[in-house]
This record gives C-alpha cells, sequence and structure tokens, in this order.
C-alpha cells in the first residue's frame, strides 16, 4: 500500500513537471530569442543557449522605439488609475456597507446589475462623450473612468468591510469619529487584503490595457508600453530577437509585481473565484 | 455622494446607447455575412477553449491537492503565465507561431513533420489562438485547488469505509462539491471568451480570410476604422445579448447540475 502511494506521488511529480515544462518553454523561448544575434533566431534546429548574449539587444530594443518615453507614460496611467481606483472602490464600498442611506440597498442592486455589462457596449458612447469634452489624445479617458469605482470591487470591497466588528465604529464614535474619521481611521488600515486586491487589479489591467489606448490615444508622443510594441510590431517584423526584448521589458513589471505579492494575487483570485 | 455619482456614472451609460440604437442597423447587420462570420468565430473559440481550460485547470488543480512537496513552487509555476496579458504576450505567441523560425514548428520539423503555417493558415489560425489561451489556465487551476482544500476530508473517510475506489470518490464526491465553483468558472470564462480583442488584433487582424474576425474586432473595425457608430453600437447590444442569453441558459441548466451542500440531492 505504501508503496503505491510512493508510485503514485511519482507520477503526480511527473504529471505536474511535464506541465510545468509546458507553461515555461514559451517564456524561456522568448528569454533565448531576445538575447541571441540577428542570425542566430533563425537557426535550425533551434539553439536554446544564445552564444554569446547579446544584452545589447536590450540597448537597441529600446532606442528603436521611445521606450522609455511610452514607459513613463503608461506609468502616469498606471499610478493615477491606482490611486483613483482604490479612492473611489474603498469610499463607495464603505457607504454601501456603513452608512445609512435612502436608495442604499436599491443602488446597490443596480451596480450589481451593471456587472452584466461587459465593457464594450459602453466604449461608442464612452467615445462620443469623450469626444465633446475634447478629451481624445489625452490620458484622462484612459484615468477618469478608474475615479468612478468598478462593481466587481466595490462588491468585494464591501464585503470585506462588512467583515470588521461594528463595535470598532462604535467606539471610535464615542471617541468622537466622524464618519470620515471611522473610514481612515478603522476601516482603511483594517482593509490591506482588500487594498493590495484592487491595486493589483488595476495595475495588470492598466499596464496591459490596449483597446482604449489604440482608441483614444493617436499622436504617437502619448502612447502606451502596448502601443508602442504594436507599432515596434509594425516597424520591424523581422527583427524578432529585438521585439522580444521590449515585450520582455513590458512583461517584467508585472513579473516583479507578481513575486512581490504573490500572496495578494493568489488571495484575490480564489476570493474572486471561490465567495463569488 | 461619490457613491451615488458613480451609480449615476454606470446606469447612464445603459441608457445613453439606445439613442444610436436604429432599427435600420439591425437589417443592415442581417444581411452583413461578416456579422454571422464574427458571430460564429467568436462562439466557436468560446465553446472550445473555455472546457479546454476547465479540464486542464480541474486535472492541475487535482493533482496538485495530492499532499504533495514542492506545492508552492508548482502553484507559482502554473500561475505565473496567466498573469502576462496584452500585447507583449500576444507577441510572444506570435513569434511561437512564426511558421518557418518559430519554436513550435522548428520542433516539429526535428521530428520530420512539416507544421502547418498555424496564424497564417485558416483552418489552423482560430485553434492557435485557442491552444495560446491554455496558457493562462492557471488562474483557475488555483481557484478549483482552493475549493478542493475546501471539502471536508471526513466525506472521502465516510466513502473509504463504504468501500468508494479513487475514480469513484472523483465522480460521486469531489466533482459534485466543486459544480458551484465550476459553474462560476463557466460563467466567467464564456463572458471573457466573448470580448477577446487584443489577440486577434495583433496577431491576426482578423484574418485569414476572416478566420479570426472576432466579434469585438469587428465592432472595433465599424467603429473606429469605418466610422459606423450606430452600426457598431447595434452590433454591441447584439454582443451583450448574447452573454446575457448564455448566462441565463447556463443558470437555468445549473439548478441540474450545480450542487450546493446543505441541499438534498433529488434524483
Amino acid at each position: 500500500m505504501a508503496q503505491r502511494r510512493a508510485i503514485g506521488k511519482l507520477f503526480t511529480h511527473l504529471a505536474l513537471l511535464v506541465g510545468v515544462f509546458f507553461m515555461f518553454i514559451p517564456l524561456a523561448w522568448t528569454i533565448s530569442s531576445s538575447l541571441k544575434p540577428a542570425g542566430d533566431i533563425y537557426l535550425f534546429p533551434p539553439k536554446w543557449i544564445p552564444d554569446p548574449f547579446r544584452w545589447v539587444n536590450y540597448a537597441e530594443a529600446v532606442t528603436q522605439i521611445p521606450f522609455w518615453r511610452y514607459l513613463g507614460n503608461t506609468t502616469i496611467i498606471t499610478l493615477t488609475s491606482i490611486f483613483g481606483k482604490v479612492l473611489s472602490v474603498t469610499l463607495v464600498a464603505y457607504a454601501f456597507a456603513r452608512l445609512q442611506w435612502w436608495g442604499r440597498d436599491f443602488f446597490f442592486v443596480i451596480m450589481l446589475a451593471t456587472m452584466m455589462l461587459p465593457p464594450h457596449v459602453t466604449l461608442i458612447p464612452q467615445f462620443i462623450i469623450f469626444k465633446e469634452l475634447g478629451w481624445i489624445d489625452t490620458f484622462l479617458p484612459l484615468i477618469v473612468p478608474q475615479y468612478f469605482g468598478g462593481p466587481y470591487l466595490t462588491f468585494l470591497a464591501r464585503q470585506f468591510f462588512l467583515t470588521i466588528p461594528r463595535d470598532l465604529d462604535d467606539a471610535a464614535r464615542i471617541d468622537g469619529c466622524s464618519s470620515w474619521g471611522v473610514f481612515w481611521k478603522i476601516i482603511m488600515p483594517m482593509s490591506t487584503p482588500v487594498i493590495a486586491m484592487v491595486v493589483i487589479f488595476t495595475f495588470n489591467g492598466q499596464w496591459n490595457e490596449f483597446l482604449n489606448a489604440l482608441v483614444y490615444l493617436q499622436n504617437s508622443r502619448n502612447f502606451t508600453l502596448a502601443l508602442g510594441l504594436r507599432m515596434f510590431q509594425g516597424e520591424a517584423a523581422a527583427s524578432w530577437h529585438l521585439l522580444m526584448a521590449a515585450s520582455l521589458l513590458t512583461m517584467l513589471p508585472v513579473l516583479v509585481l507578481f513575486f512581490a505579492a504573490q500572496k495578494y494575487f493568489i488571495q484575490g483570485v480564489v476570493f474572486t473565484g471561490v465567495k463569488q | 455622494m461619490l457613491a451615488s455619482l458613480g451609480l449615476a456614472f454606470t446606469e447612464w451609460d445603459l441608457i445613453t446607447p439606445a439613442k444610436f440604437v436604429g432599427l435600420n442597423n439591425f437589417q443592415t447587420m442581417l444581411n452583413d455575412a461578416l456579422v454571422g462570420q464574427s458571430l460564429k468565430v467568436t462562439i466557436l473559440y468560446a465553446l472550445t477553449s473555455v472546457p479546454l481550460n476547465i479540464f486542464f485547470g480541474l486535472v492541475i488543480a487535482l493533482l496538485l491537492n495530492a499532499n504533495i512537496i514542492g506545492l508552492r513552487f508548482y502553484r507559482t509555476a502554473y500561475y505565473l503565465p496567466s498573469v502576462l496579458s496584452g500585447v507583449a504576450v500576444a507577441l510572444l505567441w506570435r513569434w511561437l507561431f512564426s511558421p518557418e523560425f518559430g519554436l513550435i514548428n522548428q520542433t516539429l520539423a526535428m521530428v520530420g513533420i512539416t507544421g502547418p503555417s498555424w496564424l497564417g493558415d485558416q483552418n489552423w489560425a482560430l485553434p492557435s489562438l485557442v491552444l495560446m489561451s491554455v496558457w493562462s489556465v492557471g488562474a483557475g487551476a488555483i481557484i478549483y485547488l482552493a475549493g478542493l482544500q475546501g471539502i471536508p476530508t471526513e466525506l472521502y473517510e465516510a466513502a473509504e469505509v463504504d468501500g468508494a475506489q479513487g475514480l469513484q470518490r472523483l465522480w460521486l464526491i469531489t466533482l459534485p462539491l466543486m459544480t458551484p465553483v465550476l459553474f462560476f468558472q463557466l460563467v466567467v470564462g464564456i463572458i471573457n471568451a466573448l470580448q477577446v480583442f487584443t489577440q486577434a488584433y495583433i496577431m491576426t487582424s482578423g484574418g485569414p480570410n476572416n478566420a479570426t474576425l472576432f466579434v469585438i474586432l469587428y465592432l472595433y473595425q465599424n467603429a473606429f476604422v469605418y466610422q459606423r457608430m450606430g452600426f457598431a453600437s447595434a452590433l454591441a447590444w447584439v454582443v451583450f445579448t448574447l452573454i446575457l442569453v448564455l448566462t441565463l441558459l447556463i443558470y437555468r441548466s445549473s439548478t441540474s447540475w450545480v450542487f450546493y451542500e446543505g441541499e438534498s440531492r433529488k434524483s
């Protein structure tokens, strides 16, 4: 029996490792390609270890497109979006979880209903509104909507706030805190997991956002990294080694965030997937 | 106050498109073969990529749940690709699928097979994108794993006493208890699959011969390339209706296959 168990475990590991192999191959191949001299990426049979390691590919990739400029643009959009999202999501969730106001439950149901609405349905009316406002070719259409919360994250934050004991609110109120005070001094400091989740979701979403950037940003000075990569693809169809280097650089911040905050990534995905 | 502002925003978005929807657009749509094609492509993609992702996600989760050493390593390894998305990933896969120099065809060539031209072949382009979608299987796997870990061990012990074998336990205990999670993932998966855009735009531009003309890509082209805002809006509502109908259908069907704990099974 024990022997059968051990053999079973061995097979489990084997199956899992085969899977891991396939998960990593695409990234490994990209890294390998990004470090090869131009001619070597077309060699057959494919060479896995670049010889020599051509680190200068990365330096070339960032000069072929205004990489730093696009990095700056993407960073500005992402950071201001995160700020707005955290602020609006937590405030709205706080209003739903703690404050008493007329029509609260009714509006909550409406908000849940908008979760069903795919963003692409609102794409066109939003475009027309932003055009009327004269915001085309600015970052505003990408950032401002983030300051209006979002049903999904608001719902999650509300659920989380409901788990914070009300006694704490009451104690703070007796000590003279207003609703604002309770929000800043009690609710927010106790909500690190859910705030981390909002930050991660917003970061990942905005860093890689493509459709809206494509629709709203026209002057190539305003491009984000996603648009820059797309432009690079058009210009340098043959220089795959440089294209892969630029792609990897674009993915790097997400990878760093993933390894730094893996716990919150997993918590977030489990929370959204299992708790519904 | 911010709350009502935020709500007003979303609610108002619900209403504004109405004024652009005219019956004319829907009539044009009926005569536009590309609308049918784009819906076909999108649904075909959803019907293949979603089940594949659920199946592999569940298999990985079951393997990980076997009380195994190195769980943290495996979890990270499987989850990592699914946090990556967007244009960079689309480019990465375009390179892998490259007909002459891509890794996939070079590997096939090493064992003497001439691979198809993948994204350039109208029969292979859509399967290529489905294959690519399986790379993100890890997110689902982690959710299933959490679900599996939530199943009380007493149930398995009781089943063992009753003489249930491995597969029977999987079929009679694990899967029924996982159905709520599977149900949720099915709905989310289908909604996401109906909204594919970036991959199609970057990797194939909808081609070859419209084989990957996803409906959101066609919507984008109509709105922002051909400037047919009204038509595109109408198309957006078709997509929305499709999502609504599919969700309702799955929801209706769920009473017969989704099992919630505490509810007794009627048979």
